[in-house]
């Protein structure tokens, strides 16, 4: 489904990353773990074509994402707070993102009953404005925006942080189903070792902008990580 | 302590965002503050003359204080729209081992330096030396000056007391037309009557104490308030505002353009800036009223041509030549989502259209000043729909600056780039000069024909030149994401 070939980034001299090569078939669940600046979210913002790799060349589905625009259509991603508009309360914002992704308000409303439980009655109905939601309301609203249009492949980059626990078992609950029947090729980054080993089938560590691990997960995984990073 | 918090004062001072902003925006800032200083000493200096020349019989001083309980409640007006207690600050103080009384004095008496505090100075300083050099009683002048300044500073303070309070707002705008009115039809002069006090105090100067004692007590008030709410669910919280929902449905008529110019509505409308851009753009109608109305400007048509572009194109010119930084924040998720970069760029052109035929409609009542100004408007107006519209589009593709829209309206200069400054040529010079060549060398009448020529001609080429901008802007999506994500 992704292939990253030789990917680079530099900034002046410093290099903060390079990936040789990593694929991911169709419906995986793929996780990347790796200290500050080990250079996750600039491979997660090089794959959603928003910053240029030096070198080298992603394709998602078979559409090279820097020269086609393609892989919008099936791709949902949820990076930061910078892809919620804050001055949006977030049914507009969801409206907002449906209305992008194809979507009539039925579908609309409909997706966001799914979220029910996810929601926790924090989301929906509080007359509030994206911007004056908690860091952790926030990402429920962009995580749950991300998965609209059934995308084929979703990019999530620390969708645990900020997350109360309930929350976080919640959507550990919501990413399981969601690769359940191997058709959708999932993307996370996450600093907690024990939620994507979970979660995942497959994880890469990055250190400083190279691959050092790459393993599928098994019940051994964990021990290793905890091992790898204590050292 | 106090050293401590000058120390934190200097670094706010000179690291604020102020301070990092182009070389050219700090030195016309710099100018504006100096023009309004020189205001102020222009005409502390110059009242004294002046009255005297208007009112030859009267004491100028006698004439002022009959007028400064206007001042007083304007001034406290003024502030209550414009100034707010600086308390967000001490938000980090709370937790570090500092007394809360230290703090409560600390806001307070920095508010007492605040731009509204010092304005003043420029006025009632050289007025009182122009004064004491008049032969006035120098005891009496500095004992009125002091007043003044103790005045100043009750006002501040008691604004804060009724910060925020609609019915003191409502009670104080109420007194200020009673005592005009009331002054007006002679039934009761308290402004004047409030004036003989002040006299009086130039002439027994000890009493100007009583301001002093006025300061204290609205000082300790402020203190016994601000004390009991140094708490964070109190002063210190950021109000959180009701979000307002409007329903925008209606606007699903435009197809497939519908959802950018839903949000671009309510953009404007929820964010402080945006909105002062748009209310603003509804007192640019009455640019026209300066120009149209002044003899010195009766035969310079060109002129008359540019306030004519003003009063249609208020908001075409303040909103459009910050897109696409309006959008700044969440640049990275739009650039993500599947769309046409198209229908983003449609859906501004379009709001700018319809706001400039909206405000071409209300422009209609400049009739009144004769068929030549008007049809100078409706040129005007074509030229901004049809030109200014689209250019204002392509110029947008160098903005590279960051708006953080949670910031305030009024006087913020953030997301100004060279690009605002050289736009202005093609946007008001071009359109200037080519009335006034057509207008001189060949007649009258082909200036109005030629600007408007090239308005519709801009139109029908629309949607050529749209093929062009929206290439120019995804050539520089990187580079304007990268830009958009850096805090300014």
């Amino acid at each position: 489904m992704i292939t990253i070939d030789n990917i680079s980034k530099k900034y002046g001299k410093a290099v903060v990353l390079n990936v040789e090569t990593i694929t991911i078939p169709k419906g995986q669940s793929f996780g990347l773990v790796g200290n500050n600046g080990a250079g996750k979210t600039t491979l997660f913002n090089i794959l959603l074509d928003l910053i240029r790799p030096t070198t080298g060349k992603i394709t998602n589905n078979n559409v090279e994402v820097n020269t086609s625009e393609d892989w919008k259509n099936f791709t949902g991603s949820f990076i930061d707070e910078s892809f919620l508009i804050g001055y949006l309360t977030p049914e507009e914002y969801f409206e907002f993102v449906g209305d992008l992704r194809g979507m009539n308000k039925a579908d609309v409303a409909a997706f966001i009953a799914k979220f029910d439980v996810f929601f926790n009655d924090e989301i929906i109905g509080k007359k509030k404005y994206l911007r004056d939601l908690s860091k952790g309301n926030q990402k429920k609203a962009g995580i749950a925006a991300a998965l609209m249009g059934n995308p084929q492949v979703v990019v999530l980059d620390e969708p645990f942080a900020n997350l109360d626990p309930t929350t976080q078992i919640r959507l550990k609950k919501i990413l399981k189903e969601l690769t359940d029947n191997k058709e959708i090729t999932l993307l996370v980054s996450s600093h907690d070792l024990s939620h994507v080993t979970e979660v995942c089938d497959r994880i890469v560590v990055l250190d400083k902008g190279i691959v050092v691990k790459d393993i599928e997960t098994s019940a051994a995984t964990l021990k290793e990580l905890e091992s790898y990073f204590s050292a | 302590m106090i050293s401590h918090f000058l120390k934190l004062e200097w670094k706010q001072f000179f690291r604020s965002a102020a301070f990092g902003k182009s070389i050219g925006i700090k030195i016309l800032m710099g100018f504006f503050g100096l023009y309004l200083i020189a205001m102020f000493l222009f005409m502390g200096i110059g009242a004294f003359y002046g009255l005297k020349k208007f009112f030859p019989e009267q004491d100028p001083l006698v004439l002022v204080n009959a007028f400064l309980l206007y001042a007083i409640i304007g001034d406290l007006i003024f502030r209550y729209l414009m100034q707010q207690l600086p308390v967000m600050h001490i938000q980090p103080f709370l937790t570090l081992p500092i007394h809360k009384n230290n703090i409560v004095h600390y806001v307070l008496l920095k508010s007492s330096f605040s731009f509204f505090n010092v304005m003043g100075l420029f006025f009632y300083i050289p007025f009182s030396l122009v004064l004491i050099k008049e032969g006035y009683a120098v005891p009496g002048v500095l004992g009125w000056c002091a007043l003044m300044m103790l005045l100043i500073q009750s006002v501040n303070f008691s604004n804060f007391l009724i910060n925020k309070n609609k019915t003191a707002f409502g009670v104080l705008f109420v007194l200020l037309i009673g005592f005009f009115v009331t002054q007006q039809y002679q039934l009761f002069d308290l402004p004047g009557t409030l004036g003989k006090g002040f006299d009086f105090v130039y002439r027994d100067p000890i009493y100007s104490l009583l301001g002093l004692v006025l300061l204290l007590v609205l000082y300790q008030l402020n203190f016994k308030q601000l004390r009991s709410l140094v708490y964070l669910d109190e002063a210190v919280s950021q109000k959180v505002k009701e979000a307002n929902t409007a329903d925008l449905s209606w606007i699903e008529k435009f197809g497939d353009v519908a959802p950018f110019i839903k949000n671009d509505i309510r953009l404007i409308w929820r964010n402080k800036r945006t909105k002062t851009v748009f209310l603003m753009s509804f007192l640019f109608l009455f640019y026209g009223l300066i120009f149209y109305t002044m003899d010195a400007y009766k035969d310079s048509l060109p002129m008359l041509m540019f306030a004519s572009l003003f009063v249609t194109g208020g908001f075409t010119l303040n909103y459009g030549q910050f897109i696409p930084a309006w959008d700044s924040a969440h640049y990275k998720m739009l650039m993500s989502q599947s769309f046409r970069y198209r229908k983003f760029l449609e859906s501004k052109w379009f709001l700018m259209v319809a706001m400039t035929t909206l405000l071409y409609i209300l422009s209609f009542p400049y009739l009144y000043f004769g068929t030549d100004i008007f049809l100078m408007i409706t040129a005007g107006a074509i030229f901004n729909i049809g030109f200014n519209s689209l250019f204002l589009l392509y110029a947008g593709s160098f903005n590279r600056k960051r708006i953080d829209l949670t910031k305030g309206g009024l006087g913020n200069t953030q997301g100004t780039g060279a690009t605002q400054f050289l736009i202005i040529i093609p946007l008001m010079l071009f359109p200037m000069l080519l009335f006034w060549v057509f207008d001189k060398f060949v007649g009258y009448n082909s200036g109005f024909v030629v600007v408007a020529a090239v308005g519709i001609t801009s139109l029908l080429l629309k949607n050529y030149a749209m093929n062009f901008i929206e290439k120019k802007y995804i050539k520089d999506k990187y580079v304007m994401i990268n830009a958009f994500g850096k805090e300014s």
